[in-house]
């Protein structure tokens, strides 16, 4: 069976100063991995590669089997990967259940479609509703991004990217900047994440982040210093030196 | 019923110059309603896709000189004409928003510029076929279904018949599932590519969207003027309608109508006035500037929550 998700030897410059150093990554189905490494590893870097937000310079990326590096982001989206990012980035001015229909329509075919109003497509917004239950925010559902807190709009942003019902979800700091109720709420958000999905996590917070992932990949300056389990990687020195700073 | 009450108003008020005996006035109000129709085109781009373009009266300017080439050296009729214009246009839209939408900002600022300088250059010297300085010029209203035009209350009723088309199709635009992927493309492109949207893809329907309906206003424009000359694919006249958006209010619905009707009041009804109208015209524009910059349209609407 394929991986579900598998980079070889992809490489990353900018300006000539190398950001990803030939990063071999296999990801199986299902999988719960965390992506350590201090400031400036390129982990960031690494989920801009595989969603297509950059270009790699050299390697392969392959997502289920198939050769993804040259395709359009939005294909890639396409074929089951979802994403969130480091700072919240969603749409400020509408509102909550506005933001799931946008994430369900980028997967539907309707969203070319030029003339019926987008109020009247009834199963989206039943969709929408539903996903903001699940995930507590229903009474906040006609309310403007930009006047919820900011774990709340986490939890939008996680739950946009289940709508689209990923198969490979990468999630780019979920925890960060959220107080330790937030952080609970979103720890609970990630619980509903189907067992299926594989999910790759980018986070500094070592203490709920070791207790969501199965396997660890340490990276530093660009490359995979370590990869293995949480016992592995706690007990090697090269990252106590370059991660823990010990 | 009270819900109504203000569209049924507004739908009165655009009725009422139909009826009027004053036919310069009449002809005040064709001249906003087309002015209205190309500024809702633009505001596609500019209020609804947040690409701002100096070139729109590039697809005004085409369409208008086609409809009137056509008829006059071609022999076309005049609904072949204008078909036969508004669908050049709309493929002209289509090549030149394959070459501006390679940018964003400011780069595509510039090119729809440049592109839309090419044709005002072109319609200069290829005096051959657009009469260069001279424009083009002898032609005649058309007969829809026999009706005949030539009286100002007519044109200005086929005038309002064609806005209504395009107010109602551009509002069914905005508010359709594309519509919502148009403003999600605007505020945040790489979010929607995240969601799986080809966003350069809704920018170039968009583009090409808002050419065709900046050609229909073209053939309008030159069927009540019977004349053309390259002042119509000028610069000023791109800078005009982007004024016209911003003053009424980009990316509301009504908010071009209102600054089309500013803007062509002040220039038409102003200027017979006062002989600095240009001035006058900056004046508003600063005024709306500083007291309502979000546009009139919908500046107004916040001065009137603010007093409920």
């Amino acid at each position: 069976m394929n991986p579900a998700l598998e980079l070889t030897a992809v490489r990353k410059s900018f300006g000539g100063v190398p950001a990803v150093r030939d990063v071999t990554i296999s990801l199986a189905a299902g999988e719960r991995r965390l992506l350590l490494g201090p400031n400036g590893a390129g982990k960031t870097t690494l989920f801009n590669l595989i969603t297509g937000d950059l270009a790699r310079d050299a390697g392969s990326i392959r997502l289920f089997g198939r050769e993804i590096s040259r395709m359009r982001p939005d294909r890639r989206v396409h074929l089951g990967l979802a994403r969130t990012y480091q700072v919240i980035t969603l749409f400020s001015g509408d509102s909550l259940a506005h933001n799931l229909a946008l994430a369900l329509l980028g997967l539907s075919r309707s969203r070319w479609n030029p003339l019926s109003p987008l109020s009247g497509r009834g199963e989206i917004w039943e969709r929408a509703h539903a996903l903001l239950e699940r995930f507590g925010l229903l009474p906040l559902a006609d309310r403007p991004l930009a006047f919820t807190s900011y774990g709340e709009q986490r939890r939008v942003e996680i739950a946009m990217a289940l709508a689209q019902e990923p198969r490979v979800l990468l999630l780019d700091e979920p925890y960060a900047g959220l107080s330790r109720e937030e952080r609970r709420d979103v720890q609970a958000v990630l619980k509903e994440v189907p067992r299926e999905v594989t999910v790759v996590m980018i986070e500094h917070d070592l203490d709920v982040a070791l207790s969501f992932a199965e396997k660890i990949t340490v990276l530093h300056q660009g490359a995979v210093l370590i990869e293995g389990t949480r016992a592995e990687v706690v007990a090697d020195p090269r990252v106590q030196e370059v991660y823990l700073g010990a | 019923m009270r819900r109504h009450l203000p569209g049924a108003a507004g739908a009165a008020l655009l009725l009422l110059p139909a009826f009027l005996p004053f036919e310069y006035y009449v002809n005040i109000s064709t001249q906003i309603l087309i002015a209205a129709i190309f500024a809702l085109s633009l505001n596609l781009l500019v209020g609804y896709a947040g690409l701002v373009s100096l070139g729109h009266a590039a697809y005004l300017g085409a369409s208008a000189y086609l409809t009137a080439w056509l008829a006059s050296h071609r022999g076309f009729g005049h609904l072949a004409a204008s078909l036969a214009a508004i669908a050049l246009t709309t493929a002209l839209a289509a090549v030149f928003g394959a070459l501006s939408l390679r940018a964003e900002g400011l780069g595509f600022l510039m090119i729809t510029l440049a592109l839309g300088q090419i044709l005002w250059g072109l319609a200069y010297r290829w005096v051959p076929v657009t009469g260069g300085d001279n424009g083009l010029s002898g032609l005649s209203r058309p007969r829809p279904l026999g009706f005949d035009l030539t009286s100002a209350n007519s044109f200005y009723l086929f005038a309002l018949a064609v806005f209504a088309c395009a107010f109602v199709l551009i509002a069914l635009f905005v508010r359709s599932p594309l519509g919502a992927g148009v403003r999600g493309a605007r505020d945040q492109p790489r979010r929607m590519q995240a969601l799986g949207f080809h966003v350069w893809r809704i920018r170039f329907f968009t583009f090409v969207f808002a050419g065709f309906w900046a050609a229909v206003a073209g053939v309008l424009y030159v069927d009540y003027n019977q004349f053309i000359s390259p002042h119509v694919l000028s610069l000023t006249n791109s800078a005009e309608v982007l004024l016209m958006v911003i003053a009424g209010g980009a990316g509301t619905l009504l908010g071009p109508l209102a600054g089309a009707a500013v803007v062509v009041i002040v220039k038409n009804v102003a200027s017979a006035y006062v002989a600095r109208w240009v001035m006058l015209l900056g004046a508003v524009f600063v005024f709306i500037v500083i007291f309502v910059p979000e546009g009139l349209v919908p500046g107004l609407r916040r001065l009137r929550g603010r007093a409920a």
